[in-house]
């Protein structure tokens, strides 16, 4: 091999592989741009977040549990409190507002707030600076949201509870907030003693309590954790430390981050098939040069490095533009996912993700142009003499399947080092490779279908168009490919979103449930159902509520089983330390299904019911999932303790629960009778069509029950829409980016082809076509190429969505088909403008000029 | 006259510089006569034809056509008279690959909407030159002959008054060559069309009825050939 000659020529030669192929090279831009970005702003997060740890907390450390700490956790803190540690209290309850000015109420996160929390970081409120020192008692201050959902203004006066207190301020900037934790939430924030004031603190409320530290050194943060472990595990106190919270938030987000890389590189791969789509076009049109040249004595391996090196230059002159993109988009990127980030993004140059893109880059562009390079060694040097010399077709020989297995090994690769787990890339890889496939074969075989159902009545240039499809070099399936992957990504994720917000309006719409109450006093019981609109009692679903704890199965403490590592039917030890809320009733639930066992009226009435622990003790129905963690069946015991005194039950049937449906359900229901006059609370469900009607009901309760929570569904429906859509934002924005490589390919294919193209113009010019006629002969190809490449996509995405509802959704697949349409008409323009555009030049050339051009 | 061609110019921009290929060219063509054109490389016999048919605007100078003043005329128009008047065949043959050999001798027919008759009589053209088999070929499955002939099928399928033909045994071996000379003359003959070919083959051209040597964008010659013109009757 001769490789000065290699690279003279390869340098002369590239000029003009520029200008052919080079536009194909921006196929490769794209993906590396998204590959760039995400990486950048992954590096973003991830600094960001670190950077902020102690802010974010508001603190170095944080207790935290579902319960009022115990006195043993308060020693805790008071010896911490001596050494030298500041410790701040936090506690959240959820409870109805209403604001006596607009008559409105919703159900807000109450906090109350103690000690200098938070110890890092600076709050914002307005009127400003009145955070301060902490919040005043007797006053509330909320978050911004508060003021536009009960329709009020600073001054106002909201009820909390039993108390009536002026809105003082609101907190605009709370360092430790979480942007979508605050759409979802609004919060109302009050001085420690207010909240307790308030009464909303009862047993059974829903609240979560927090102490928060400021210690004076790492020793001291890691100390507490050595030395009051087994009290704080004991307690089911939690302790995290301000990094390991940093470290939770952005690996979320990284996780996040991964998945959007694996759409990335989607972009990147599909370059990749641009590439070798091109590279083939263009040595299939060197061919003459390159049969000269071995005819004057270069060797196989000279032309080929010179061929290779160019595609490698126009792979990294397309990875260099990327990589400009990629910097542009990663300041765009934490704007398209702000409601998902937990601090604010600040876009640094991240030299690692730009150098990875490049290399990637360039990589992709040399391993995918291979294959179609190695064909160059087939040309024969006899076809300098004779052009229709064909060379023989190429044969499997070990350099050809060496290349076949780089490129399956990068693939593969690429997909495993992107995903956050490599089975996760495995998983993509095999996808995609499943999904090029079924591409590729669906267009074609839909191109197939066209050519020859094509009706043939049809006007002559509308047939001519649609059969230029199938014009050599024409690329139809590489272009199919591209732009059918992108209408496939975009397709598959608008279908999968607009099932999921059916299925939640199916949840939350119809005839359902919208209103649920919890934290019901028995005795407050009667006077509720009074608050309901007349008629609308009958639908109101009330169950008691009974916290209970598993003490001891088959007569074996909890405790022992949950040590015993070695028993082979150990429970799982998360279904024995759990709280479990039982009930008690008489009938089945409507979303209930028995499957094992028989109901309590079957099992009292004697007639060959099963003689279930002789008879003694009450019946306990289980769930079927929990029934199989605790390892129990029927005639088990399960012994229960309830507010401090023991229960034993007997498993008298396992029943199984639609748990999708708003329903109150359970994992264990106790026979009634067996603990009626234990402590409990209640649960209401009811339906409350109006929104007028919802409004009024819960100004009742707060009115005269504080302490019960409502939660208005139609509002949870809203909020997880709103999370809903921002996924989608964000995945349809790198889906994007696939349709656009696609387009890339398709500006491409049409330059590769652009001398045929316009030899078939002019004749068809000089056998007499009209303008118009030549017009429509481009629109139609166009236009069928546009339709063939985003039906392709489409019917994949319509068939993915398909299976991904059922399987990994739990939902029946309903097809959308407004969208779908969309999708068709916006890719299928795009392919119609750019395919216009590109040929343009055709309609404006004489046609003599492009003849005598084609002769020569 | 079928064809009159009158002070024609022509001057393109050859590296910048103005290259001027015709100087102030008069011919005059009749009705089912059959003109060879020849003359070195760069004589500006292609684009004589290509201004004689209306492919290209001349420089200057005027080129009537079957009555019709090409300059007074919109490309578009051009077109449509070509689509009615004219035929061509080329010396690279010029098929469209995505049609097969039928559907490319129907593309003339179908381009002025005569598309019912079309089918018969792209038939019939195909089975004259000898293709009744391989109607349903693509071009790349055809022979360099076979492609040509398919082209020359497509040519007449139109009945135009008027054919031109660039080298069209250019790309032939010898004996594919005169067959398809030996077709050309016979179509000719059978359809009374005017004829004007340019050629390189000097024995091709002795067949013409009239042989037009130009050299350096200027008739340097206009002798009869040794062809024998059919009955020319009186213009219209």
């Amino acid at each position: 091999m001769n490789l000065g000659f290699a690279l003279r020529l390869a340098a002369r030669e590239g000029k003009h592989g520029a200008r052919r192929v080079g536009v194909y090279m921006t196929s490769i831009s794209l993906g590396v741009a998204a590959l760039v970005s995400i990486h950048s702003f992954r590096d973003d997060v991830a600094r960001s977040v670190q950077a902020e740890a102690d802010a974010l907390m508001g603190a170095n450390a944080r207790f935290s549990s579902s319960r009022a700490f115990p006195d043993s956790v308060r020693t805790i803190v008071d010896s911490l409190e001596q050494a030298g540690a500041e410790i701040a209290a936090v506690t959240t309850a959820t409870s109805l507002v209403l604001a006596p000015s607009s008559g409105d109420v919703r159900l807000l996160q109450v906090r109350g707030v103690s000690g200098g929390f938070p110890f890092y970081g600076a709050v914002t409120t307005r009127p400003a600076g009145r955070w301060g020192a902490g919040i005043p008692p007797n006053v509330a201050f909320v978050d911004p949201a508060v003021l536009s959902q009960l329709r009020i203004s600073l001054g106002d006066t909201v009820v909390v509870g039993g108390l009536r207190l002026p809105v003082e301020a609101t907190v605009d900037d709370l360092p430790t907030d979480l942007a979508f934790q605050t759409a979802v939430g609004p919060r109302v924030h009050l001085a420690m003693e207010t909240l307790e004031a308030a009464g909303l603190l009862t047993f059974g409320s829903l609240a979560r309590f927090e102490l928060f530290l400021k210690l004076p050194d790492r020793a001291a943060r890691d100390a507490v954790a050595e030395r009051y472990g087994d009290v704080l595990s004991a307690t089911r106190v939690r302790y995290t430390l301000a990094e390991d919270q940093a470290q939770n938030l952005s690996n979320g987000v990284r996780f996040l981050g991964r998945f959007l890389g694996l759409v990335g590189l989607g972009a990147l791969l599909l370059g990749g098939i641009g590439v070798a789509s091109a590279i083939h076009v263009y040595i299939r049109e060197r061919q003459p040069g390159v049969a000269v040249l071995r005819c004057v004595g270069a060797d196989q391996w000279t032309v080929f490095v010179a061929y290779l090196v160019q595609a490698a230059a126009l792979g990294l002159a397309g990875a260099l533009l990327g990589v400009v993109i990629g910097v542009g988009v990663q300041r765009v990127l934490p704007v398209v996912l702000a409601g998902a980030l937990p601090v604010d993004v600040t876009p640094e140059l991240s030299w690692i993700s730009l150098l990875a893109g490049l290399g990637v880059g360039v990589w992709v562009a040399v391993i995918f142009a291979l294959i179609p390079l190695l064909a160059l060694r087939d040309v024969p040097p006899l076809q300098a003499l004779r052009r229709d010399v064909t060379p023989p077709r190429p044969t499997w020989d070990a350099i050809r399947v060496v290349a076949w297995l780089a490129l399956a090994g990068s693939v593969v690769g690429l997909c495993v080092l992107e995903a956050p787990e490599p089975a996760i890339g495995l998983g993509f890889a095999a996808a995609l490779a499943v999904s090029v496939g079924a591409l590729a074969f669906t267009g074609w075989a839909l191109a197939r279908l066209t050519r020859r159902f094509f009706p043939g009545w049809a006007r002559y240039p509308v047939r001519q168009g649609v059969s230029n499809l199938f014009r050599p070099r024409n690329q139809t399936i590489s272009v199919t490919l591209a732009v059918g992957f992108g209408a496939f990504i975009v397709g598959t994720v608008v279908q999968v979103q607009a099932n999921l917000v059916d299925d939640l309006s199916d949840s939350f719409g119809g005839g359902r449930p919208n209103v649920l109450l919890f934290d019901v006093q028995p005795d407050q019981r009667e006077g509720i159902v009074a608050l309901m609109p007349p008629g609308l009692e009958d639908g109101l679903e009330i169950a008691p509520l009974v916290p209970s704890r598993i003490s001891a199965i088959n007569g074996v403490g909890a405790d022992v089983l949950r040590s015993d590592s070695l028993r082979e039917d150990r429970p799982e030890p998360w279904a024995l330390r759990r709280e479990y809320r039982n009930t008690y009733r008489e009938e089945l639930g409507p979303a209930e299904e028995l499957v094992e066992g028989l109901w309590w009226d079957d099992l009292r009435s004697g007639d060959g019911a099963p003689d279930f622990a002789g008879g003694v003790l009450p019946g306990v129905s289980l769930e079927a999932d929990i029934a199989e963690d605790l390892r129990v069946g029927l005639g088990d015991t399960i012994t229960w303790a309830i507010a401090g005194r023991e229960l034993a039950s007997v498993v008298t049937s396992i029943r199984r629960v639609d748990w999708g449906r708003l329903e109150p359900n359970f994992f264990a229901v106790l026979e009634p009778g067996s603990v009626d006059q234990a402590p409990h609370t209640l649960i209401m469900v009811a339906r409350l069509p109006e929104a007028e009607q919802r409004a009024a009901f819960q100004r009742g309760l707060v009115e005269r029950y504080p302490n019960v929570s409502a939660l208005d569904f139609s509002r949870v429906q809203e909020a997880v829409e709103a999370v809903l859509n921002q996924v989608r934002q964000a995945v349809g924005f790198l889906g994007a980016f696939s349709v656009l490589a696609g387009m890339v390919v398709l500006i491409g294919a049409l330059a590769a082809s652009r001398a045929q193209r316009m030899r078939e113009g002019a004749l068809l010019k000089t056998l007499g076509a009209r303008r118009a006629q030549i017009v429509t002969v481009l629109l139609s190809e166009y236009l069928a190429l546009g339709t063939l490449a985003t039906a392709t996509g489409l019917v994949l995405a319509w068939l993915g969505a398909a299976v991904v509802m059922p399987t990994v959704f739990d939902i029946d697949f309903t097809t959308h088909f407004r969208p779908l349409l969309a999708i068709w008409l916006v890719v299928t323009g795009l392919t119609v403008v750019v395919g216009l555009m590109g040929s343009r030049r055709l309609l404006s050339r004489p046609p003599f000029e492009v003849l005598r051009e084609a002769a020569e | 006259m079928m064809i009159v061609a009158d002070g024609l110019e022509k001057t393109y921009a050859s590296g910048g510089r103005p290259l001027t290929v015709l100087h102030g060219l008069d011919l005059l063509i009749e009705r089912r006569s059959f003109v060879a054109v020849v003359g070195p490389s760069g004589s500006g016999k292609t684009t004589l034809l290509g201004l004689l048919a209306g492919l290209d605007e001349p420089t200057a100078g005027r080129v009537i056509l079957d009555g019709q003043d090409l300059s007074a005329l919109t490309e578009d128009q051009r077109a449509g008279f070509r689509a009615e008047r004219v035929g061509f065949v080329f010396q690279t043959f010029h098929l469209l690959p995505t049609l097969t050999a039928l559907e490319n001798v129907l593309v003339p027919l179908e381009l002025v909407g005569r598309a019912r008759e079309a089918r018969d009589r792209a038939t019939g053209l195909l089975e004259r030159v000898g293709l009744a088999d391989r109607m349903d070929h693509y071009p790349v499955q055809l022979s360099g002959g076979e492609q040509q002939r398919v082209a020359l099928a497509r040519a007449f399928s139109n009945r135009p008054r008027i054919l031109f033909a660039d080298e069209p045994t250019g790309n032939l071996d010898v004996d594919t060559g005169a067959t398809i000379t030996t077709m050309l003359e016979e179509l000719n003959r059978e359809a009374e069309t005017t004829l004007v070919m340019v050629t390189h083959d000097l024995q091709l051209a002795e067949r013409a009825h009239r042989v037009v040597r130009l050299s350096r964008g200027t008739i340097a010659e206009d002798r009869p050939g040794a062809g024998v013109p059919h009955s020319v009757q009186p213009s219209p």
